[in-house]
């Protein structure tokens, strides 16, 4: 028997498997969630073990404003895939210049913090245990927003040249769910640093 | 008795009536490749070069060993060499061997044309070979403009503060941790495909129920890779960040904690342990019902099982660190969770006993290699229920008992079914049968190597011969046992040549396979050896576990059982 064999299948028989785009973004944000349980434990062991100042209750204030911006923008970017599953492209145009920009509000958020903690605060990572778990808890988290960012500017290009059909509605959905995933992330984030650690 | 397809001798012409290729093409042709089959070779031949290497490195070790007060390598050579062979064997044999299996099997099995992801697939790969080459590199590049150190010298597991900056100038510690960072994103890559695979591209009828046991565990396997190699890759970038931004994680002087670090490791390590042992399971579970001719038994709790372990292999990591002083509470919950881990592996070795009970045994040179897999796992699992009591480990551990008790699970469990595996996926993958002839002499000669080498390592262990030292005095008593131990890491030396010379004998003058040479019943075998590059001409349909099974004793399908 050494040419290929035949087993028929019953084609009567309904046969529908799960879309191997969402299973894959799945399967990255749970390894994603890991790596950031990782630093996110590592921040937790080490609140209140710095040896020298500043301390977290003397630098940090809530970041209220960008947290609704980077919230919300979960909401939009799920309008925005709604938008392209009708066909309607001005509004996914729309929808997506709008994650893109509150998105990029909370960015310039987080830099501005960055800036006055390094800059008036004289916090950086070597500074003490709590420079070095906040800058690479955060940024780790600013890293992934970027990724998301370049990514939906991209969604956002095709939106606008018209090249975002019904038929990339799956692409856009599962970049989104990247985007709730990193939005989900910061909820623990703020909850970790900004409310426990402060 | 099997309906031929039409569409597949078209194809099959059209392949055959090419020229032959220059060399240069072939090259191209494999490197850009996104075929699952070739790159599921890339790694397999990826691992074995590192097997190689690694296996060099232990030869080396066991000279140095075999004798008190031998100046065979230096103290820093030394150190280098179990850093480079474990960090070698685990990542950059263990990993690739067994995603190439899996790459190259899972889709034959689950009757798809390739993995998910071709090129995440492909990508993956070159970039876990990457790694590999990075550490390698080291030799060469870790000197740097310093002029201090050369390749990786803080063991396999890097503790801190050894790996600050202050105490590993020069970038020896930069290449290992970049390699095994680089490395890991291509397991997580190949995860992904693997579990996305499963999942979305099973043929129609092979639902989650008829998958072969292969399959199953391989998706378990996989789910571990995301929650095992992620937080090691958090550990990896936090190391970075001490060695290059002057950050504090691991800097005890700061107030950083080097238990931590400690603990991140073993996070990964230990389920690291899993990840590399029950893709091992899977062949057994393919090959030890083929060759006894029955089907396996106890397949749902085989699965369960499985997912058992994977889940309870996630708690057991502290048992590495006993001796760190975690107090008694974290203490016996490790001890426990240690325990327990042992009940579905329990499961696991009964369930393979029942399937050769009864059976009739054909002991070609694979199914020899998954007896000795059996005995040696279940030794194996022995010495691991004595380490993982904390008081014994008190003694034992950093012992050469502890170094006897993991190469029992790698070699004697790993090493051994991946034998096995080779002689029973050969023929599939090159159209040709391994020499049987030379596969017994491969077998009987590493059964005795190995067990002159590993049975008796635990004895120097128990004397008080601890791990990682380059040499030792004459009157400490552990000579005699260094020297046969050394002995036998010949003996498994000459054997793996053996097996070397019979994969690329065979390759040439082997016997013709043809497309189902063991009788077998899962789709691999329902396809040529080797298979076109589209797998199956026309995509199969499956209706119970055994689609061979039914078709090729259609008054009798297992479709009635289960």
């Amino acid at each position: 028997m050494s040419e290929a064999v035949l087993i028929p299948h019953n084609s009567t028989e309904e046969w529908k498997l799960p879309s191997r785009g969402i299973v894959g973004m799945a399967c990255l944000i749970l390894a994603e969630a890991a790596i950031f349980i990782i630093f996110i434990v590592a921040y937790i062991f080490y609140i209140g073990k710095s040896l020298t100042g500043p301390t977290p209750h003397d630098v940090l204030s809530l970041p209220i404003f960008a947290t609704v911006c980077l919230l919300s923008s979960s909401l939009t970017v799920h309008f925005a895939v709604n938008a392209v599953h009708v066909g309607k492209r001005t509004l996914s145009s729309l929808w997506l210049a709008a994650t893109v920009l509150l998105g990029g509000i909370f960015l310039t958020t987080t830099a501005l913090e960055w800036y006055h903690l390094i800059y008036r605060d004289g916090l950086t990572i070597r500074t003490n245990l709590f420079g070095t778990t906040f800058y690479s808890l955060v940024g780790l988290h600013a890293t992934h927003v970027i990724v998301g960012l370049i990514l939906l500017a991209f969604a956002l290009l095709f939106s606008l040249r018209g090249d975002l059909t019904p038929k990339h509605s799956e692409r856009l959905e599962v970049l989104s769910l990247y985007w709730h995933f990193v939005d989900a992330v910061w909820v623990v984030v703020f909850l970790v640093v900004y409310v426990l650690g402060r | 008795m099997a309906t031929q397809s039409p569409v597949n001798a078209i194809l099959d012409e059209t392949t055959s009536s090419s020229t032959h290729p220059s060399a240069l093409q072939i090259l191209h042709d494999w490197l850009t490749t996104a075929d699952h089959k070739k790159i599921g070779l890339m790694y397999i031949g990826y691992a074995l070069l590192f097997l190689v290497v690694g296996g060099f490195q232990a030869i080396l070790m066991r000279i140095q060993l075999a004798i008190p007060n031998n100046h065979f390598v230096s103290p820093q050579a030394f150190n280098q060499l179990f850093t480079m062979h474990g960090t070698t064997m685990v990542f950059f044999v263990g990993m690739p061997v067994l995603f190439g299996f899996g790459n190259y099997l899972i889709p034959l099995m689950i009757g798809a044309r390739d993995m998910a992801f071709p090129r995440l697939n492909a990508f993956s790969f070159w970039i876990a070979a990457f790694g590999g080459f990075l550490l390698y590199f080291s030799y060469l590049g870790a000197p740097g403009l310093s002029g201090a150190g050369s390749a990786p010298d803080v063991g396999w597991w890097a503790y801190a503060p050894l790996t600050a900056r202050a105490f590993s100038p020069g970038h020896s510690t930069d290449y290992w941790t970049l390699a095994i960072l680089i490395s890991g994103i291509g397991s997580i890559g190949t995860a992904i495909n693997i579990v996305a695979t499963i999942l979305c591209m099973r043929c129609p009828g092979m639902k989650l129920s008829r998958m072969p046991l292969l399959v199953w565990i391989y998706l378990v396997m996989a789910m571990m890779v995301f929650v095992t190699i992620s937080p090691l890759t958090a550990a990896q970038i936090m190391l970075l960040l001490d060695r290059y931004l002057g950050s504090h994680f691991f800097d005890t002087q700061a107030g950083g904690s080097a238990v931590l670090w400690m603990h991140f490791f073993w996070v990964f390590g230990h389920p690291e342990v899993y990840v590399l042992i029950l893709p091992t399971f899977a062949f057994a579970n393919e090959i030890i019902p083929v060759f006894s001719r029955k089907a396996v038994f106890g397949y749902p709790a085989m699965v369960a099982a499985t997912v058992a372990i994977g889940f309870i292999s996630l708690s057991v990591w502290a048992h590495h660190m006993f001796t760190v002083g975690m107090g008694p509470g974290a203490n016996t919950f490790f001890v426990l969770a240690t325990m327990t881990i042992s009940v579905p592996t329990g499961i696991k070795i009964f369930n393979w006993l029942a399937t050769i009970w009864g059976g009739k045994i054909h002991f070609t040179s694979s199914m020899k290699f998954a007896i000795g897999f059996l005995f040696q796992f279940l030794v194996a699992g022995l010495t691991g229920i004595m380490l993982g009591s904390a008081p014994f480990d008190w003694q034992l551990s950093n012992s050469y008992f502890v170094v006897a008790h993991f190469h029992y699970v790698l070699v004697g469990a790993i090493l051994f079914m991946l034998f096995s595996a080779f002689y029973y996926w050969y023929p599939k993958m090159t159209g040709r049968m391994l020499s049987e002839k030379l596969g017994t002499w491969h077998f009987w000669l590493f059964v005795i190597g190995f067990h002159l080498t590993f049975d008796l390592m635990h004895i120097p262990g128990i004397l008080g011969m601890p791990r990682r030292i380059y040499t030792y005095e004459a009157d400490r008593g552990w000579m005699m046992w260094n020297l046969l131990i050394s002995c036998g890491a010949v003996i498994q030396t000459v054997a793996t040549l053996i097996f070397v010379y019979n994969l690329i004998w065979s390759y040439f003058k082997g016997p013709v396979a043809g497309a189902d040479p063991w009788d077998a019943w899962t789709l691999e075998w329902s396809t040529t050896s080797p298979p076109p590059s589209y797998n199956f001409a026309v995509i199969p349909g499956v209706s119970s576990r055994r689609p061979l099974w039914d078709l090729k004793h259609p008054e009798d399908p297992d479709s009635n059982y289960e």
